[in-house]
């Protein structure tokens, strides 16, 4: 960044990409930037991790408690999603195909979990479902018990999710070619057949997309979880937060080996998502063809 | 819908659904967004005037909240800054120039993103903490990373970094090239063509990319909450002193902190509104 702008001027002798300037220094920053800000710091959670050798990783992942820490932030974030994905379409739907008052309101509630702190929801959640709380009160005596139990859980994370579904459903709605019903319904074809067979399917790339996103959200979301969860011990304590509690009592080998779980994870649903997308696109490109 | 098919096809049945099935959609999703998020939002704001609002005024104005807002305040205006730069530079690599390892480059900056909050908290006390790579180091310069304000930047700046960058790079690729070419041919600098063109036609993504980036800078918790320390008054950002204030049941000072982070995230989304106002009606034409 420390070279003069005139260099960067077009002039007869400068070779490059096309015809723009300043792909060396723009491509120098955003490299340097990345690797200082993240990747250097993620090869040494790796590289720290491996100095502990295999074994000592595996049995720290494998303690029953951390297996049921997996097993609950996996599960849950699978169930949200899987509520997401039902809850968001049909919303999503109703957005994008109806016209009705309140409509721009219910539209902008749909982002809010996505630009509302983690912990505000946490303690929002918390107080709300709690046996003193608005719903809690209501909930308590039917024998559901939300919040300090695992439904809580899938509720906080089906939050957080939500927005995910809705945006990558909507637009999707939106573009729907209504020729295709009006041919299904003159070839005979029910509002039933015709949602079963042509809209759905063509919506189930879109689905499938947000709910991966919610879910990937999901599995690494520590500030909606907390404060709702009541964090017992193989029951309601997700793998986040025993990261925080094997670091708070100097742990550091099964911190990392946790937290080396979670890396995995992370990159392995970024790569899905990435050939979801991939998939998603190739067959809107089938389509046309 | 089985009493349709006696009807000709009209707008109604063929390609929507009857007006009584649709009033019960409309009515299901909208009793959804209300209980799963428009619930959440009230009891915020009830719980926080709960006692009054004179008890809620003088619970913003506790040493603790007004240290936290501080704070807060102090680490988005290093962190946002911050990521702007790297996102307008990605955004322009990414978005403008075609090369190799580009998509890998992609998905690397969306990785921040992916990883949980938690665990980037963790690989800065990796680095930096006093176990950590340059903890002695750090330890023998009385510089403290950990547990103070500069890890708790850097944190933020982690967990909010691929914001900007994300909202920039998809409308530096659909606007294309040729006015910056034009204008390079008229002779113009690199920098004046950026300033005086590529970034005019990305506005609208960059002021919601830094909105948005802030919101979620001032909003982060997970990271922050591992590398602070806790320390009252000193590293406590504003979700941090929400959680402290709860844990100590104090939920007027808990719930008036939340409500300020709440009013950002909406201000959040109205300017959000408003942008796409202004872009599909204004920008366009």
């Amino acid at each position: 960044m420390r070279r003069s702008p005139h260099e960067w001027t077009v002039g007869p002798r400068r070779r490059g990409r096309g015809p723009l300037p300043g792909f060396g220094p723009a491509l120098g920053f955003t490299l340097a930037y990345l690797g200082l800000v993240v990747l250097v710091p993620l090869a040494v959670l790796v590289l720290r991790a491996a100095r502990f050798g295999a074994h000592e990783l595996i049995a720290a992942v494998t303690t029953p408690r951390a297996l049921a820490a997996f097993g609950l932030s996996f599960g849950a974030s699978l169930a949200a999603a899987a509520i997401d994905g039902l809850v968001g379409t049909l919303i999503a739907w109703v957005l994008a195909r109806y016209r009705f008052p309140g409509r721009a309101l219910l539209d902008a509630l749909v982002d809010l979990p996505f630009a509302l702190p983690t912990a505000v929801a946490g303690i929002a959640l918390a107080a709300l479902y709690s046996a003193s709380g608005l719903l809690g009160r209501h909930l308590e005596p039917l024998g559901l018990q939300v919040a300090f139990a695992r439904p809580g859980v899938v509720l906080a994370l089906a939050f957080i999710g939500l927005p995910f579904v809705v945006r990558t459903v909507q637009p999707v709605v939106g573009e729907l070619d209504a020729a295709m019903e009006e041919a299904a319904a003159t070839l005979g074809a029910g509002r039933s057949l015709i949602l079963r067979r042509v809209v759905v399917p063509q919506l189930l790339p879109a689905i499938l997309t947000g709910a991966g996103l919610a879910f990937a959200r999901g599995v690494g979301e520590y500030g909606s979880i907390i404060f709702i969860s009541g964090n017992l011990p193989n029951r309601t304590e997700i793998a986040p937060l025993l990261i925080v509690t094997k670091l708070e009592q100097y742990d550091y080998a099964g911190a990392m080996a946790i937290a080396l779980v979670m890396l995995l994870a992370a990159l392995a649903l970024l790569l899905l998502a990435n050939a979801l997308q991939r998939w998603t696109l190739r067959r809107a490109g089938e389509e046309l063809l | 819908m089985s009493a349709q098919p006696a009807r000709a096809p009209g707008p109604h049945g063929v390609t929507t659904e009857s007006p009584i099935v649709r009033g019960l959609l409309i009515l299901t999703a909208a009793a959804l967004l209300l209980v799963l998020v428009g619930l959440p939002l009230f009891v915020v704001f009830a719980s926080a005037l709960g006692h009054g609002l004179r008890a809620y005024l003088s619970a913003l104005r506790s040493p603790e909240a007004s240290a936290s807002i501080r704070l807060t305040l102090l680490v988005v205006a290093i962190a946002v800054p911050a990521n702007l730069g790297f996102g307008l530079a990605a955004a322009w690599v990414v978005g403008k120039f075609r090369f190799f390892g580009r998509g890998l480059l992609v998905t690397l900056i969306d990785l921040p993103l992916a990883v949980s909050p938690v665990v980037a908290g963790l690989v800065y006390v990796l680095v930096f903490g006093r176990q950590g790579l340059l903890g002695p180091w750090l330890e023998r310069h009385d510089l403290h990373v950990i547990f103070a304000v500069p890890g708790i930047v850097l944190a933020t700046i982690f967990v909010t970094f691929p914001i900007v960058a994300r909202e920039v790079l998809p409308l530096m690729e659909a606007l294309g090239s040729h006015e910056e070419e034009a204008a390079l041919t008229l002779g113009a600098g690199g920098w004046q063509t950026f300033f005086r063109i590529t970034l005019p036609k990305v506005r609208w993504g960059v002021l919601y990319g830094v909105i948005l980036c802030n919101a979620r800078a001032m909003g982060e918790f997970g990271a922050v909450s591992v590398v602070s320390g806790h320390i009252l008054g000193r590293t406590n950002t504003m979700p941090l002193a929400v959680e402290a204030l709860y844990n100590d049941y104090d939920l007027v000072g808990a719930f008036a902190v939340a409500s300020l982070l709440t009013l950002l995230a909406v201000a959040t989304l109205l300017v959000k509104k408003w942008i796409e106002w202004r872009s599909d009606a204004g920008g366009r034409a």
